[in-house]
């Protein structure tokens, strides 16, 4: 199990116990936590499991890959330097303690 | 978890044919017994393994180096015999083609191309079911579930308007083309020859209009990322997966809340639900029920051991009711949580075209809300008999305002 920390758009802040090898995303989801939609499942087809990378180990993430580069282009929310899809990103242990801000709209 | 492994039981043989008439016509009972009988099972009559349960199906799904596309997604194993067309670049192929092809047809299918075809979609909607609400009764199928994508789908991409009425065979000969060499096999490849030709004549650049779907595929003809061939081919993909299965979903939604009115009731005071309502009929009916992998290794799931080059059937229709993963999964529900249905599939081929059927349906299904207070069955409606898709071939229906 490893920490991730979503901050919705008004500021409340969710500590959540990700099951290591599931997404970021599904994460969110399996806890109810209402600022991500993920309509397409994690097939990198959305764009509404839109996050801003906040802060913790933040180097650890993968670059973003041609797909999900493209479809950040596609986001409700204007895309950031710091835009990831959550279904792209892989929950590891060396990920503890990373914090996501959520946009305030998803679609 | 399922887990995947070397060693593993012999599969339990089970007396099930998918693509007989009983099963075609009412499948659950079948699906029980496939979700009941193991985790992976044996069907001798077709030479292959199936699964019906949720959890494995969509670690199958998720596993593409072991269980591929490139041998084709039907019955059917290319590797042994040809293919009755030159396989899809999508479709039918594995990483590291796949995830270049397929990142060219995401780009052009991307929210933002989708938000701006959004007004003209919805514009149609409403015009197509001012039309019907005049009328005293209507076939479902031809009249609505095939009348709006053909129109709109096709205008998207550029298609010429005339022989339209072609992408519905074609539609058939690829889905019913991943089955057996059956009696519908041969029913959908009766005109093949002509209905090939007019769709790659159709996919041609110079057919397409400048300003529309198939003529962004194109554009990576221009960088040099495909050939010429290839840039058809992949135009050929939205033709060959745009129509029937949006218009088979139409016609199940329809269905769904003609037998369900508090449902249709609960949509029209809710209107925030339609997008829910279309994943619940996506669970609930599975337009597209049956395909296939091939295994690339001797490989054990869940216990059961599957030898290498073997074709394994996955239902995502039994998945979709599975009762370990969905609680009382036979009723239809708009109100319930969905994440997690594998209607799209999972995974690296996960529909690539599934914003566009949510669209589609999305504003029909509004235009419907805003003005029809019931859906009615006007006569007795036929299910269609299809190798892998389910939908209706008659569904008469009466719209009351």
């Amino acid at each position: 199990m490893t920490k991730i920390i979503y901050v919705d758009a008004s500021g409340c802040r969710r500590e959540v116990q990700a099951r290591d090898g599931t997404s970021v995303m599904q994460a969110a989801v399996s806890h109810g936590i209402s600022g991500i939609v993920a309509e397409c499942g994690g097939s990198a087809m959305c764009a509404t499991c839109h996050v801003y990378v906040e802060s913790g180990p933040v180097d650890r993430l993968p670059a973003p890959n041609a797909v999900e580069h493209e479809m950040l282009d596609s986001t409700a929310e204007p895309r950031q330097p710091n835009s990831r899809l959550s279904c792209q990103l892989v929950v590891r242990p060396e990920l503890d303690g990373l914090v996501l801000r959520l946009p305030q709209r998803q679609t | 978890m399922i887990h995947f492994d070397v060693q593993g039981q012999e599969a339990r043989a089970v007396d099930v044919d998918p693509f007989g008439d009983a099963y075609l016509a009412n499948p659950y009972p079948y699906h029980e017994v496939l979700r009941h009988a193991g985790p992976v099972v044996y069907l001798p009559q077709w030479g292959c393994y199936a699964t019906g349960r949720h959890a494995v199906v969509k670690a199958i799904l998720q596993d593409p180096a072991t269980f591929c596309s490139g041998a084709g997604v039907g019955l059917s194993n290319f590797r042994k015999e040809p293919p009755w067309r030159p396989p899809s670049l999508v479709l039918e192929t594995d990483p590291p083609e796949h995830t270049k092809n397929r990142a060219i047809i995401s780009r052009t299918l991307s929210p933002k191309v989708l938000r701006e075809l959004k007004d003209r979609f919805a514009a149609q909607a409403r015009e197509l079911v001012d039309q019907l609400v005049a009328r005293s009764s209507f076939d479902g199928v031809k009249d609505l579930g095939e009348a709006f994508p053909l129109k709109v789908f096709p205008d998207a991409v550029g298609l010429r308007s005339d022989g339209r009425e072609h992408l519905i065979a074609y539609g058939n000969m690829v889905f019913n083309g991943m089955g057996p060499r059956n009696a519908l096999y041969e029913q959908a490849m009766r005109n093949a020859e002509m209905v090939n030709a007019w769709v790659w004549a159709a996919c041609q650049r110079e057919n397409l209009s400048p300003d529309g779907l198939g003529a962004a595929i194109y554009t990576a003809v221009d960088d040099g990322q495909l050939t010429h061939e290839q840039g058809a081919m992949l135009v050929r993909s939205f033709l060959s997966a745009g129509i029937d299965t949006t218009a088979n979903a139409i016609g199940l939604a329809a269905h769904c809340f003609a037998m369900h009115p508090e449902q249709w009731e609960r949509l029209r005071s809710e209107s925030s639900l339609v997008r829910q309502a279309f994943e619940e009929v996506l669970r609930y009916g599975s337009p597209f029920q049956t395909y296939f992998r091939t295994t690339t290794r001797d490989v054990s799931v869940g216990g059961i051991a599957i030898p290498a080059g073997e074709k394994v059937m996955v239902s995502v229709a039994a998945a979709n009711r599975d009762p370990d993963f969905w609680p009382d999964p036979d009723r239809f529900d708009i109100g319930r949580s969905t994440a997690g249905h594998l209607a799209f599939g999972a995974g690296i081929h996960g529909c690539v075209g599934q914003m566009m059927a949510r669209l589609e349906v999305e504003v029909l299904l509004t235009a419907l809300a805003e003005r029809v207070r019931r859906i009615e069955l006007a006569g007795e409606p036929r299910l269609m008999p299809h190798n892998t898709l389910r939908g209706f071939q008659v569904l008469p229906l009466r719209l009351h305002t």
